[in-house]
């Protein structure tokens, strides 16, 4: 047993370190998560990255990955949250890259993964439909083969991003009277394909993240498919257990605590600086404790993902514990702000037309917005009740 | 021991049920708060022609002789329909000092303009670094002549861009933090020197960033007595936060019927999500929660008479229970409610908007958890 990271390992450290202080687009340095970057902003860094052949750590070496340990990923992330970097989006470099490269034929490799590892194609998910949200295997969207074309017909939901995707993966059902899971296919589709209609919808925090994306008789040729016809679940579950092992997030919620007690340093409560206030700084304390047990959970899948041990139902705990954190970091942080949580700074920058807030002080600008926005985490990749029935079934096999 | 209401209270209540129902729909609410006024003069004008606006005021004083009870009936179903016009800001902050500290010129002043509908009123206390303390001003109030001018900044000031007055706080003597040294001030928003940025809050109202730069008001601005007016302060406050936790607790009720009934529509594996045990108990604990917020609700509003200590101790017992029950139930509602909880064209997750923002109004949970403890 040993935490302490190797000489090696502190070299790498300093390494990346130093590329990101010198290479990381100054203007988004604390960016953040915010409604006002555009999608040039989003791709910024990870065309940076796919330049220094950096894009894609987690893959096999011969597709561009870097051969990184685990535990180099773990502090290439780190250093990454340290100044709150937009990273690469997860939609081609975490999700479809993995299965395109694990399940997909020479072709598609070769069309495909370039695209991803630049950062020039922007890749979306149709899982999710209006019907099969958690229960996503009653997903009714159907492809009909027809020719060398499949036709796509349904309606999709929670498309993130998809208003600026050039590309997206969508699960559709193939065989109609198959049983729920065996029925469904894994295909590429050009955004641009006619029949693709995408729609905004605002959320909670005033943002648009999200689309209704509706597929009206659209013809994609049959080499889209991935893998076999009708073996998409297994993909897609595949696909699932990768995401969630980033879905805990636990780098960045360190630099959030950070923040958080700079927040409440400079907050004041009975007239001293509100992190001395023993209830707040009880919390903030709960808060580290969690995320620092949350962190060596991860740590252990890691070296167990080191010892060739995929990311497994375990990766369902990283989930639960990591959004549960974040979404209390997101709740404290909007607490410390107090009274300056309620304006809506939307309005606010819209009618000045500059960044100069006039209302309150900076930090608490997206404290509201934020934690509204977080809400998601514990709903989407799978609801936090459908990560504890994974491991009631998998783990405790009730 | 009574906890049913008189008949006349249950008027005012199908009454008000009513106006929230047939004016207050989901539709016409988005479009009222997306508009560029954000709020309906005519509505407030029907409020003040069912004598909602006149209900806490004593018959002499012109208003219909209600009180606390009333006041809370009323914002229970205001918190149903998520109504936002400046019941508090106007009838329950302002009405309460003119009532509690107002001399008879000021409340013959003013009341009747507020029980018309045509006086609207907002509460200029909180500060940039105040947090929750109401001594904690750097807004200052300095003789002149016979007049006071008044300088400062008063922060997220709840229903300003509609206001034609303004109740201020204001330090008049002492250092910062003394309980001596405050005193209100009823001032005419268009006073020269007074300047206001405008904006929405993320629950659907509008709010004032109020900027006070040698304001000049008359010795009749002054409500109460010079440098005594925390008393004041903390009365009136409490009041109103009887009245906030009452309106979290229709808030509350809606949230949790609409979660409930959402469960019994979706569907996922095949059955509705509400036969699912997991939900079943959170929904029970939602409701549990509820039912224990109206109570702390019902206790503080009826010990607004008490005196000091027991008045203010059940008031934050309230607000910390309140706050938690907002809390919880909002969270939960959005969570059951899926993806279409986080969406802006769902209503729930405007709910849980309103019931957020609920929690740091006149002190949050941990605020007034310390007034609970220190009265101990």
């Amino acid at each position: 047993m040993n935490l302490e990271f190797t000489p090696e390992e502190q070299a790498f450290r300093d390494e990346v370190r130093a590329f990101i202080a010198e290479n990381y687009p100054k203007h988004l340095a604390d960016f953040g998560m915010r409604e006002d970057m555009s999608p040039e902003d989003m791709v910024a860094w990870h065309k940076v990255l796919g330049e220094k052949g950096w894009s894609v750590p987690a893959w096999p070496v011969e597709y561009g990955g870097t051969g990184w340990t685990p535990t180099q990923r773990y502090i290439w992330s780190e250093e990454n949250a340290r100044i709150n970097a937009f990273m690469p989006l997860p939609f081609g470099v975490a999700m479809v890259g993995p299965v395109i490269y694990t399940f997909g034929n020479e072709e598609q490799k070769a069309k495909h993964l370039p695209g991803i590892r630049s950062g020039d194609v922007w890749w979306c998910q149709g899982y999710s439909e209006p019907g099969a949200g958690s229960d996503l295997a009653s997903l009714k969207t159907t492809a009909v083969r027809d020719g060398d074309h499949y036709v796509i017909n349904g309606q999709k939901t929670w498309t993130t991003l998809a208003q600026h995707a050039d590309w997206g993966f969508f699960l559709c059902r193939t065989d109609p009277t198959a049983k729920a899971q065996e029925g469904i296919s894994f295909i590429l589709v050009d955004m641009k394909t006619p029949g693709v209609e995408v729609k905004p919808i605002k959320l909670l925090d005033g943002g648009y993240e999200v689309n209704e994306t509706w597929l009206t008789d659209v013809r994609v040729p049959v080499e889209n498919l991935v893998g076999q016809e009708n073996k998409g679940w297994t993909y897609a579950k595949f696909l699932l257990a990768h995401e969630r092992s980033g879905i805990a997030g636990v780098a960045r919620s360190k630099r959030g605590v950070e923040k958080l007690r700079e927040i409440a340093a400079n907050e004041t409560m009975d007239g001293a600086p509100l992190i001395r206030d023993f209830d707040f700084a009880r919390k903030v304390s709960q808060l580290e404790i969690d995320l620092a047990a949350l962190e060596i959970t991860e740590l252990r899948t890691l070296a167990g993902e080191q010892a060739g041990k995929g990311p497994g139902p375990e990766s369902s705990i990283l989930k639960i514990k990591g959004t549960e954190i974040q979404q209390r970091l997101t709740e404290l942080t909007l607490e410390a702000v107090g009274t300056y949580g309620a304006p809506y700074y939307g309005s606010i920058a819209n009618d000045t037309g500059s960044n100069e807030y006039a209302v309150g002080p900076a930090h608490a600008q997206h404290a509201a917005a934020t934690y509204f926005n977080m809400r998601k985490t514990s709903i989407y990749g799978g609801s936090n009740e459908i990560q504890r029935n994974i491991i009631t079934k998998m783990i405790l096999g009730l | 021991m009574d906890f049913n209401f008189t008949e006349e209270q249950e008027m005012v209540r199908d009454g008000l049920s009513r106006l929230v129902r047939e004016q207050y729909d989901w539709e016409t609410r988005r479009k009222a708060i997306a508009s560029s006024e954000g709020w309906r003069p005519e509505v407030w004008a029907q409020l003040a022609e069912l004598g909602i606006l006149g209900m806490p005021f004593s018959e002499a004083d012109g208003g219909f002789g209600g009180g606390a009870v009333d006041a809370m009936v009323i914002m229970q179903e205001f918190g149903k329909g998520l109504v936002v016009e400046p019941f508090v800001p106007t009838v329950v902050c302002a009405g309460g000092f003119l009532k509690h500290g107002g001399s008879a010129a000021q409340k013959e002043e003013h009341i009747g303009g507020i029980v018309a509908g045509s006086r609207v009123f907002a509460f200029a206390y909180a500060e940039p670094r105040g947090r929750f303390d109401y001594a904690d001003l750097e807004t200052t109030a300095k003789k002149d002549g016979s007049g006071w001018v008044l300088n400062g900044h008063k922060a997220v000031v709840i229903g300003a861009p509609w206001a034609s007055h303004l109740i201020v706080t204001a330090r008049t003597g002492g250092e910062r933090r003394d309980r001596s040294g405050v005193s209100v001030f009823v001032v005419d928003k268009s006073s020269p020197g007074i300047v206001t940025r405008d904006y929405e809050t993320v629950d659907g109202r509008r709010a004032s960033e109020v900027y006070f730069e040698n304001v000049s008001v008359p010795a009749e601005a002054l409500i109460g007595a010079e440098g005594e007016g925390l008393a004041l302060i903390e009365l009136v406050t409490d009041e109103a936060i009887a009245a906030l936790c009452a309106e979290a607790c229709g808030a509350m009720k809606v949230a949790h019927a609409m979660t409930v009934e959402y469960s019994r529509q979706r569907k996922q594996f095949g059955v509705p999500i509400g036969s699912f045990q997991v939900l079943q108990h959170r929904m029970v604990d939602m409701y549990t929660a509820y039912e224990q917020a109206v109570s702390l609700t019902y206790l503080a509003t009826l010990r607004l008479g008490s005196d000091e200590t027991e008045r203010k101790r059940t008031v934050s017992a309230a607000k910390v229970g309140v706050g938690q029950s907002a809390r919880l139930i909002g969270q939960e509602a959005v969570q059951i409610h899926g993806g279409n909880g986080v969406t802006d064209e769902y209503a729930i997750g405007h709910y849980f908007k309103r019931l957020t923002i609920f929690d740091a109004e006149f002190g949050n949970v941990d605020h007034h958890m310390k007034r609970h403890v220190a009265l101990a």
